[in-house]
């Protein structure tokens, strides 16, 4: 990895510099306050950037898959329709309805967005961009955002609407079902890379047949089909979109937001898609590793050329693609469907998964 | 009161924070979650200042249609989602007792293995009992 850190489009060498610069300037704990505040600011920008970009993208590639032109009237191919949108979501008057319960109902974006704002920081973008790296980091990403569901409760219950209250009972049943199993498929690939630790996890997975989707045979690929099922549940999207089935429920929990309270909402629910297909290149795809083979020399340094958070954003796009092109093909599933697909066979599957992965780990079977 | 508390909780939490290399990570969980909470405050509060304001008694109703909706809607559940949350709750507490295995899976070998699979089976008896007594059934 060290031939990595020597590229001159690498950002690690710019973070370095600037962090010896402003040392060197400053005391140390005003050195850690700049740094820290720059460290906020970069992630909100990137955080409100990829939702802009996801939401653009997102209303085109639908359009392509239902034979329209999609956005097209606001700048060249529409490209600035989304912050068109955004603008006009910020000039709406914050309102909220007489029988709320208003403590609850302005509580509620605080629990979606610092939990999704949490999973975003510890996603390791490139070579050393990552702000949190726990050693329990996968069991930090699992517990973070599993804290949006009390959101979702909250604003389904405190907005006195019974359809909001349909819609967060449902979102609250299909979440910590499927939670359980992006858990649970987490889980068989940590006990392949034998660390909870992302930056760990990345690092071991450098040549393609190191990536861990290959690297635990059949188990690992089962465990990618099911992490992609289950987190694309999680998401509140595609054919499990029942929480705001709109024939049925108008919105589901946000029916009585509006205006910026409910941007917060569509803002959480393109990030989570985005930290859904992160976390799963992170764990199955290599990371930000470039695609390597061994012996393969010259094709390796073209790849190499490539910055590592160039490869993070492309194979994260590759899987949210993926994501939209399911959520725009198949017809929405009823509740026992959902929780039957759930409990009678992913979770079973998961739980032999797990074992069959366990046994190929402790007798070395898996590709070294 | 309630203010109060949760006030000296945070200075607790950001006094024990000593803002050094070697607890990174806290200090940088605590600027995300900071990050996350400031979003929502200068949205609302550019929203606040930029949006116009006007009074209409019609606002205030709850969205229903355009009927006035009746009663209360903190009413009783389906009990269905009850009996997932407990499910739930039981795999739940599993997979903490099994992340801390997932790292030492390759230290403890065939013996560690066979203790987990114990765990695992009772696990599963668990789920297989739920599913025989008609809880995993939508009615």
């Amino acid at each position: 990895m060290l031939l990595e850190i020597s590229h001159p489009l690498e950002l690690i060498k710019l973070t370095a510099s600037l962090d010896s610069f402003l040392h060197g300037l400053l005391p140390s704990w005003a050195a850690l306050l700049i740094e820290f505040i720059l460290v906020g600011v970069v992630l909100l920008a990137m955080y409100a950037v990829i939702a802009l970009i996801l939401i653009y993208a997102e209303r085109k590639i639908t359009a392509f898959f239902q034979c329209r032109y999609g956005p097209n009237r606001v700048g060249k191919y529409g490209l600035i329709q989304s912050v068109a949108d955004m603008v006009k979501i910020l000039l709406k008057e914050i309102i909220h309805v007489d029988s709320v319960d208003k403590f609850l109902f302005y509580l509620a974006p605080f629990f979606v967005i610092c939990a999704s704002m949490l999973t975003f920081a510890a996603l390791p973008f490139g070579n050393g961009l990552h702000a949190v790296d726990f050693n329990v980091g996968v069991f930090y990403l699992i517990a973070v955002s599993s804290l949006s569901i009390i959101g979702v409760l909250l604003a389904g219950w405190s907005s006195n609407n019974k359809y909001s209250m349909i819609g967060a009972m449902r979102s609250g049943a299909q979440f910590i079902s499927y939670e359980l199993s992006a858990g649970l498929s987490l889980l068989t690939v940590a006990v392949l890379a034998g660390s909870l630790q992302l930056s760990t996890i990345v690092a071991d997975q450098s040549y393609v047949y190191h990536w861990n989707l290959f690297r635990g045979h059949l188990p690992a690929v089962i465990a990618f089909i099911i992490y992609l099922i289950a987190g694309h549940a999680e998401t509140n999207r595609g054919p499990f979109d029942l929480p705001e089935a709109e024939s049925e429920l108008t919105a589901g929990y946000h029916t009585e937001y509006s205006g910026l309270q409910f941007g917060f909402y569509y803002l959480a629910e393109y990030l989570n898609m985005f930290i859904i297909a992160g976390i799963g290149t992170t764990m199955f795809l290599g990371g930000w590793n470039a695609i390597q083979v061994e012996g393969w020399d010259g094709f390796n340094q073209v790849m190499n050329f490539i910055p590592s958070y160039a490869w993070f954003f492309a194979k994260t796009g590759v899987l949210i693609f993926l994501s939209l092109w399911v959520r725009w093909t198949f017809p929405r599933l009823r509740i026992d469907q959902l929780l039957n697909l759930e409990w009678k066979y992913l979770l079973p599957i998961n739980l032999v998964n797990l074992v069959i992965m366990a046994i190929i780990v402790v007798f070395g079977l898996y590709i070294k | 009161m309630l203010g109060l508390l949760a006030l000296k909780a945070i200075v607790r939490i950001v006094s024990n924070c000593n803002f050094s290399t070697e607890n990174m990570n806290s200090s940088l969980f605590l600027v995300a979650l900071i990050t996350g909470a400031s979003l929502i405050v200068a949205g609302l509060g550019m929203a606040i200042l930029l949006s116009p304001k006007s009074f209409n008694p019609q606002k205030g109703e709850a969205y229903e249609c355009g009927i006035p909706t009746k009663g209360t809607s903190w009413m009783q559940f389906h009990v269905g989602y009850y009996l997932y949350a407990i499910l739930y709750l039981m795999f739940d507490v599993e997979a903490v007792f099994l992340f801390p295995w997932a790292t030492v899976v390759r230290e403890l070998g065939p013996s560690g293995l066979v203790s987990i699979l114990f765990f695992i089976l009772i696990l599963g008896l668990g789920l297989a009992y739920a599913w025989r007594k008609g809880a995993l059934k939508w009615k």
